[in-house]
């Protein structure tokens, strides 16, 4: 094709041009090179614990079913008659035995084979439903984490988490023990492009302003944790496009410091979780109550984001639909998983005291990017002092934009990987 | 006597005009030391504490609300988006001298950063007679698309 922009000629190692938020033949490029060739993130095993249950989501801007088979495993296939494409499911979730489209009736088993045709013999003999599944997506799953793409030739998902993982097993240490789930969500949409809000998550140089109001809102001793920029955390490079930013070193593993003292905010919990646990246990399930201490950013739209899981999806150039699962320990005090949810409406969401303002920073960077032309985007905070690991894990500083070099890394050699034929 | 539909309307009412015109310190005024503002996200939520709503306010965190909202600290409040909302269709559930549980309609209009948003709205009040007098135990504000995706709403609804 002519006219395809040039991504190589829009970033820079330590800027990036303003278009790549505002350009559409971009976006589509990367809606193609990005979301139907990378791994992305479609659900947390929790949402589907049983045979017969199902979501509906997205796989980039494909509407896709995610469910579980009688044996357990789990299909995600094109949410798209194989007759004429109509959608097959329209709920949330749910449980179901097979998905049956509206239009002419025909039936899919949980794993997407088409079983049951109305009136077959109009066919005569022409249609081999053997032929005709529901187009099935790769899937491979993660510590509870499931993706999918539709790219056969990518490396498997293991590889592609690579040195991220050790992440992901330490921030499900949030179960306490038990296993994690995911306790519903608030969704929003903001009116700018997706790479905004990917950036933001590894993003820590704006917290003490633009969460001022957040602030003042918590205790002193909880104003103190979250008072990092300048503190001895770090954001590193886990290749991929993966990074982690490290806020709160002392909780980045909860199974460790259980003698610290239980912050003030916990102390009716740790008094309430008492009459029913042992000492040990008390200190652990507060500890993971609180969270981690960090973001673990997954190239292109997951991050394990201190106490819930952030997914994004473009809806359009300048439009990014952002879900902020809140998650819990599955088996767990229900008191502790309530004080977790208390936690995630009083910061996350559109009517939390830290997302509006959030969306109201991404969406004036939106508005701004569109000012002039060939002006760049910094993002060489923390470059001066960058440094390597043994493992050759890039690091900076709690608020350089290390975790935003790593992104727009791996945004590169994706849109300029040879793809497919 | 029972709490009249014209007592419970007013007070509503009353709440309507304090936040659209953003007297909040009053607005606070209006609720029981223990009353609930609460906006669920599931449509079928009863028992809010056991789930994820948009807010589940107690007299602390509506209190902080108000201090967010008029902080000046806040980007997506400052300046406040400037709301306009309709009350209507009311039926009393029911009603006894002590308290009353009423359902009506509400449509607000948003404006903020010269974009408009409409939220529509079922609204349901618990309201207590109290020492000094009608006052909101609950009031549970169900969006019509509470289930979909929102943008930011740095106000009361
Ligand atoms: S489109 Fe699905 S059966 Fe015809
Ligand atoms: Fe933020």
């Amino acid at each position: 094709m002519l006219n395809l922009p040039d991504p190589k000629r829009l970033l820079g190692e330590d800027r990036a041009d303003g278009s790549i938020y505002s350009d559409p033949d971009l976006y589509d490029m990367e809606m193609d090179r990005i979301f139907m060739h990378n791994w992305i993130w479609v659900a947390h095993k929790s949402d589907l614990p049983e045979p017969g249950d199902f979501i509906t989501t997205f796989v980039g801007s494909h509407p896709v079913i995610v469910s579980r088979d009688r044996k357990g495993a789990v299909h995600v296939m094109l949410n798209r008659c194989r007759h004429r494409a109509a959608t097959v499911c329209e709920l949330k979730h749910g449980k179901t035995a097979s998905f049956v489209c509206p239009y002419h009736g025909w039936a899919y088993g949980l794993d997407g084979a088409l079983r049951g045709v109305p009136h077959q013999d109009g066919y005569t003999g022409q249609l081999d439903k053997s032929k005709l599944p529901l187009v099935a997506l790769r899937v491979e799953e993660y510590n509870g984490l499931i993706f999918a793409t539709f790219d056969k030739e990518i490396m498997s998902l293991d590889a592609w988490l690579g040195r991220a993982k050790p992440w992901i097993d330490l921030f499900m240490k949030q179960g306490a023990g038990w296993p994690v789930k995911t306790m519903g969500e608030h969704k929003f949409t903001f009116p700018g492009n997706w790479k905004i809000q990917l950036e933001n998550t590894t993003d820590a140089y704006h917290f003490p302003i633009v969460h001022k109001s957040f602030l003042d809102s918590v205790d002193q001793e909880t104003q103190n944790t979250f008072d990092f920029v300048g503190g001895a955390g770090f954001v590193e490079d886990l290749g991929h496009g993966h990074s982690v930013m490290v806020m709160i070193p002392e909780l980045v593993d909860l199974d460790e410091g259980l003698d610290a003292p239980i912050p003030e905010r916990f102390t009716e919990l740790a008094t309430e979780l008492a009459k029913d646990y042992p000492d040990e246990q008390v200190r652990k399930i507060v500890r993971a109550v609180g969270g981690s201490g960090f973001n673990l950013n997954l190239f292109p739209n997951l991050a394990c984001s201190m106490a819930f899981f952030r997914v994004l999806r473009p809806l359009s150039v300048m439009e990014t639909e952002i879900r902020h699962i809140a998650i819990g320990m599955d088996g767990g005090p229900d008191i502790a998983n309530e004080v977790r949810l208390r936690l995630h409406e009083h910061f996350q969401g559109p009517m939390g005291f830290g997302t509006p303002d959030d969306a109201e920073a991404w969406d004036r960077v939106q508005r701004g990017s569109l000012a002039g032309k060939d002006i760049s985007i910094l993002l060489n905070r923390g470059i001066g002092h960058e440094a390597q690991r043994e493992d050759g894990n890039l690091f900076s500083d709690v608020s350089a934009e290390t975790g935003m070099r790593a992104a727009y890394k791996q945004w590169l050699v994706a849109m300029t990987e040879e793809v497919g034929e | 006597m029972s709490i009249t539909l014209e007592d419970a309307v007013a007070l509503i009412t009353l709440e309507a005009d304090m936040l659209d015109h953003g007297d909040f310190h009053d607005w606070l005024k209006l609720y029981t030391p223990d009353g609930r503002y609460v906006v669920p996200i599931d449509p079928n939520a009863e028992d809010f504490e056991k789930v994820l709503n948009y807010a589940y306010d107690d007299a602390e965190m509506r209190e902080k609300r108000v201090v967010r909202l008029l902080s000046g600290r806040s980007i997506s409040a400052a300046p406040p988006a400037r709301t306009v909302r309709l009350l209507s269709r009311y039926r009393m559930m029911d009603s006894s001298e002590t308290s009353c549980t009423l359902r009506c309609a509400q449509m607000l209009q948003e404006l903020r950063q010269g974009r408009v948003h409409d939220y529509a709205a079922n609204l349901n009040y618990r309201l207590e007679m109290t020492n000094d007098g009608l006052k909101i135990a609950l009031k549970v504000v169900r969006l019509l698309i509470s289930t979909e995706a929102l943008t930011a709403v740095s106000y009361i609804l």
